[in-house]
């Protein structure tokens, strides 16, 4: 019983990603039903710097209370988890889940480039998320609540970041190019 | 029934459906991203190295069909664009922050979201990305005290969209943006065939009828338009909460939704001279003084601070109001008797301005209350 339920989660046959326009009709729906139903977009960064001041709260209240940033969303009796986002960023990850299984994809794996190590990648995605995150908090919003939500609803300020975001990843991309740093260089 | 769904704006315990509304749209959001291949840092870097454009395909028919979608709805009246969240502008941050996420994306493969898909389906480099993500918005947090002045006001412009920056028709904007993504697919195909090698034959034939009947969406956004501003007043609904006393036990307050007119007919839309005046003094909110009669009385005598905009002149300056910060921003329309300050607080108010007022009795009843002698 229990290793027919693992392989019918496990075990299923490996199906093709949806054709991107299609993936991309579908995003666009769910981003248009988000606006229509509840006035907010799609995000994901806002859950985690809430979870961060939840645990911060937690482990250390009075440091929330020196700081700013923290304060705005753990001060006083303000419950930072107490957010719209919060239930999106654990039904994204649900929802991530339930693809992998259905399409059959959920393995232990990494995903990389042939010329890069293990430990290499591990190191370079915990990087890229440590910088990643701060940018994202800087700027408000990560992809999907700048550029996806922003944009679809015509804010400047999102437009903007978009185009700093592709700016700032294709000027990296090309001196990884241009300095064959394919070692250190995440994927290809 | 009015959109956004006013219950729905945002989480609470006392609507346990809220969390199950966010928790839905977030899963489609999570699923969606994974069946797209986002779960796979190769196929997101490969964006960024010309080889395969998945993620600008993804990404921008996201982006133009839900805006089709939204200022369609918009334009046809359904959805009241006031109460939609448009990310208010900060440029200078926002520009670091977006360079800043550009590096990270080259080096760690993903963006946040996309990181959550990677991670649920068992990838470790997705795992660690998300890990990598905590201590990053933490660093945020904990650094954010040493530029707080340059975050929170270099380049801010509030709630500020781009029909506005260029000065034309939303609608005309939107088709713009969709003959550019449509443009910009097609070079995406070219340098996937050139530098990718991929072969298009098998390509399916229908994405080109998709992308006529975007084109057509746009179009009919545009023809569509705005919807009037009368049409937008008669819409607008504002809640009050009020105490009710009953007998004995404590007063209970009870949240009252009145129309437009009848905020008008109740007076509740009044502010009188005395609370004009006292605002200034009060730290928690901005007042915002609109002289809406001709220059030659605005220059025989007016309110001091007050700003000189007649009511002809009113539907110009709109755009200004609502990129005030509309928190704290209290706005008190001026004429002399109120005739013209509640035509000038019927346009603010469909505009989608809020916290408007109107002087009670003018300018008249103003120097009434405050004359010497």
């Amino acid at each position: 019983m229990a290793i027919q339920l693992k392989n019918a989660i496990f075990g299923r046959p490996e199906k093709p990603f949806l054709h991107p326009y299609l993936a991309g009709t579908i995003l666009g729906v769910v981003l248009f039903l988000a606006f229509f139903l509840t006035g907010n977009g799609l995000g994901s960064s806002g859950a985690t710097s809430r979870i961060d001041a939840a645990l911060v709260d937690i482990v250390a209240p009075a440091h929330v209370d020196n700081t700013p940033y923290l304060l705005k969303m753990a001060g006083g009796d303000k419950n930072p988890l107490d957010d719209w986002i919060l239930p999106v960023f654990f039904g994204a990850l649900l929802g991530g889940f339930a693809s992998g299984a259905v399409n059959g994809r959920l393995k232990i794996t990494t995903t990389k480039g042939p010329n890069i190590s293990n430990g290499t990648r591990w190191l370079m995605s915990f990087a890229g998320g440590v910088i990643f995150l701060y940018g994202a908090r800087l700027a408000r919003g990560c992809t999907s609540g700048q550029a996806l939500s922003g944009g679809a609803t015509l804010a400047a300020g999102s437009w903007v970041i978009m185009f700093a975001i592709f700016g700032g990843a294709y000027a990296l991309a090309y001196f990884v190019r241009k300095l064959r740093l394919w070692r250190i260089a995440l994927i290809l | 029934m009015n959109f956004p769904l006013d219950t729905f704006t945002a989480v609470s315990a006392a609507n346990p459906w809220s969390y199950v509304l966010f928790g839905a749209i977030g899963m489609a959001f999570g699923y969606t991203l994974e069946s797209a291949g986002f779960g796979d840092s190769r196929k997101l870097a490969g964006q960024f190295y010309f080889r395969e454009l998945t993620v600008l395909k993804v990404m921008f028919t996201a982006i133009t069909v839900a805006m089709v979608l939204l200022f369609g709805a918009v334009g046809l009246g359904v959805v009241d664009f006031g109460q939609i969240w448009v990310n208010p502008t900060y440029l200078s941050s926002g520009v670091v922050g977006g360079l800043i996420m550009g590096v990270g994306f080259i080096i760690g493969g993903f963006c946040p979201t996309t990181s959550l898909a990677s991670a649920s389906t068992g990838r470790i480099d997705g795992m660690l990305f998300m890990l990598g993500g905590f201590v990053g918005a933490f660093l945020f947090g904990e650094t954010e005290g040493f530029f707080d002045g340059w975050y929170n006001h270099s380049g801010y412009f509030g709630r500020l969209t781009l029909d506005q920056v260029f000065g034309v028709p939303a609608g005309v904007l939107v088709l713009a943006i969709i003959a550019v993504a449509l443009f910009m697919f097609w070079g995406a195909e070219q340098l996937e065939r050139i530098i990718g090698k991929k072969d298009f034959s098998r390509e399916p034939k229908i994405r080109k009828y998709g992308a006529i009947a975007l084109f057509a969406g746009a179009a009919a956004v545009m023809f569509i338009g705005d919807p009037s501003i009368e049409d937008r007043y008669a819409k607008v609904s504002f809640k009050r909460t009020e105490m009710v006393q009953q007998g004995d036990a404590a007063p209970l307050a009870v949240v009252h939704t009145y129309t437009a007119d009848e905020m008008l007919q109740k007076r509740l839309a009044f502010v009188s001279p005395a609370e004009a005046f006292k605002a200034r003094f009060n730290q928690a909110v901005n007042p915002v003084y609109l002289d809406v009669r001709s220059e030659a009385d605005y220059n025989l005598y007016h309110i001091a601070n007050a700003m000189n905009v007649p009511l002809a002149r009113l539907s110009d300056v709109i755009p200004d109001l609502l990129s005030e910060p509309p928190a704290n921003t209290v706005f008190v329309t001026i004429s002399n008797d109120e005739t013209a300050a509640i035509a000038a607080w019927k346009v603010l108010v469909g505009s989608g301005v809020q916290n408007a007022y109107i002087l009670d009795g003018g300018v008249n009843n103003w120097i009434a209350s405050f004359r010497q002698g």
